[in-house]
């Protein structure tokens, strides 16, 4: 076979060895949405399920990407936190998009996004309203996609209420990842987040409409977890209304066997025209979000890689090329060429062997190194995916951050420094704005970097670094910490 | 008897066509209408309009 792949970025050709130098020029993000465990840490069975969906393994976020579909638009209840009237291409959260497709278009669309992505690994439908509720148009759209794409994984979103009545639908199609968004587990908090419900035939409002939408919820969890399917919990953390509640919802979900719990931040302004929006509602802290998610360990385990995608996202998480697939540039007939999707697998089950054994030794020499007890270390990564730091300072729009001690290298959470409103601003407040998000990290690791931007950094107590350019996060991240704690700084040279 | 859709209203979601008992609502031209010759405000079906009980905008589904 003559191995034409796709790089992570796009859509220059060539063959496996010009993927790798793809890889190490452009880049991708590493580890640490989802579960962070490996193989080792997990039964054959669930890594299986889990190995190649980017929102359920950490790892395989930095590999596989992920696509929406929008065919869902009707919804069975009305959250304070949405406005599904509310349409911007300009921003990235749940419930948005900007083109409604009917099962037979999107069906279309997967096609011309698996020829021209080879790393899609996952299609989730997600709304824009509820994909249990307009069962009908989940069901077809799966359907017409499992006939041509059979190894694409098939997921969905949905807030529960409906999901009872489509269980065994699911298991026939063979859907093994269903992610619940569950924002309550009393219904007083719930009754301050939802307005009302639709259900057997009725609105319901207050008390009642909470009271059945938590016991369809706990009922689908129930339900989904007998049959064996994962499921994902979503939380949206809402400070003064559920922000401590959702340590109660951690413990319950996890008792009731969901695989993870994935806390999100409330996106709330006026502009989107939500209850919450225009109640001046706010969203919680970076630092509120994070000592939540601390609270929770211990709990059902902790998704941090989520990048609150919207209903018709395409690509690598982090990244949203949705605009390059709308309808009226996806061709009126598509034939599937299964080609590049099976290099690129071949190629990354190699690579993620290699990047393994890397982390491996580069733990022990750690490990080896350093004293138990020796303080951890914040490190921002600028990358572009495949686990390597590969992105030029300039133009990264989120940085990895990863925590280092004589552990080990773990994935904390990744940080925006475009979020929704960056644009208009000067280059100058851009960088102030960087380094604000770089608060409390201690290092930044990316491909390069000039001269200005990093003498501010350092100024602000960051050091830059640019010499581990294209190597594996988990690598560069100890070597960096060695240097700090442990080895004499030889191999580690400022930028 | 009849209800109609406030076009400037709907977000387009689709809810009222599945929820209709009559199927008295298409997807025509972009938006969604209701047949006055089949719409019965779901009298005899259920104890309410169910177009305007699932509508997520007020004042949408209203008496033609």
């Amino acid at each position: 076979m003559t191995a034409n792949v796709i790089s992570l970025n796009g859509l220059s050709v060539g063959s496996k060895d010009s993927l790798t130098k793809a890889l190490e020029s452009e880049g991708c993000s590493s580890s640490s949405c989802g579960s962070s465990d490996a193989p080792e840490d997990m039964d054959p069975e669930t890594w299986a399920k889990v190995k190649d969906h980017p929102c359920y393994s950490e790892e395989a976020h930095h590999y596989f990407a992920r696509m929406h579909v929008a065919v869902a638009p009707a919804c069975n209840i009305q959250c304070n936190y949405c406005n599904r009237k509310y349409d911007c291409a300009n921003e990235s959260r749940p419930g948005v998009v900007s083109e409604r497709l009917t099962p037979e278009q999107a069906a279309r669309k997967v096609i011309a996004v698996a020829n021209e992505i080879p790393q899609l690994s996952v299609l989730g439908i997600a709304g824009p309203g509820d994909s249990a509720y307009d069962w009908r148009k989940t069901k077809e759209t799966f359907q017409r996609v499992a006939e041509t794409l059979p190894d694409i994984k098939l997921c969905l979103s949905t807030n529960g209420l409906a999901l009872p009545d489509h269980v065994d639908d699911l298991l026939d199609m063979n859907i093994d990842h269903v992610t619940l968004t569950i924002n309550m587990i009393d219904p007083e908090v719930g009754a301050k987040i939802y307005p009302w419900i639709f259900y057997e035939h009725k609105r319901r409002t207050g008390l009642e409409a909470s009271q059945i939408l938590h016991e369809r919820q706990m009922q689908s969890l129930d339900m989904l977890h007998e049959r064996g399917i994962l499921v994902k919990v979503n939380s949206v953390m809402i400070p003064g209304i559920n922000d401590e509640h959702l340590l109660e919802v951690n413990k319950e979900v996890k008792k009731r066997g969901a695989f993870l719990h994935n806390i999100m931040p409330l996106i709330s302004a006026p502009e989107h025209g939500t209850v919450f929006g225009l109640e001046g509602q706010r969203g919680p802290t970076a630092a509120e979000l994070k000592k939540l998610q601390d609270a929770c360990a211990g709990g059902a385990n902790l998704m941090k890689h989520c990048r609150q995608c919207r209903a018709d996202a395409v690509g690598l998480l982090g990244e949203d090329r949705g605009q390059e697939f709308t309808m009226d540039l996806v061709p009126d007939e598509v034939t599937y060429d299964p080609e590049k999707r099976e290099t690129y697998r071949e190629w990354v089950a190699k690579e993620r062997e290699d990047r393994r054994n890397a982390a491996a030794v580069a733990k022990a020499e750690t490990d080896a190194a350093v004293a138990d007890e020796a303080e951890a270390l914040l490190v921002a990564v600028a990358t572009k995916g495949g686990g390597r730091i590969n992105q030029h300072f300039g133009h990264a729009t989120e940085f990895q951050i990863f925590e280092v001690d004589a552990e080990g290298v773990r994935f904390v959470t990744h940080r925006r420094c475009d979020n929704y409103c960056v644009g208009g601003y000067g280059e100058e407040d851009k960088l102030e704005l960087v380094i604000k998000t770089l608060e409390g990290i201690d290092t930044i690791l990316c491909a390069k970097i000039g001269d200005c931007p990093r003498e501010d950094l350092e100024k602000a107590g960051i050091t830059a670094i640019q010499d581990y350019a294209y190597d594996y996060i988990e690598t560069a991240v100890s070597a960096v910490y060695r240097a700090r704690r442990g080895l004499p700084a030889t191999e580690v040279e400022t930028a | 008897m009849a209800l109609q859709i406030i076009q400037s209203n709907c977000t387009v979601c689709g809810a009222c066509e599945f929820e209709c008992p009559n199927a008295a609502i298409k997807f025509e031209s972009d938006t969604y209408i209701i047949d006055p010759e089949l719409c019965t405000e779901c009298k005899g079906s259920y104890d309410t309009p169910q177009c305007a009980e699932v509508c997520p905008v007020p004042e949408t589904c209203v008496p033609a």
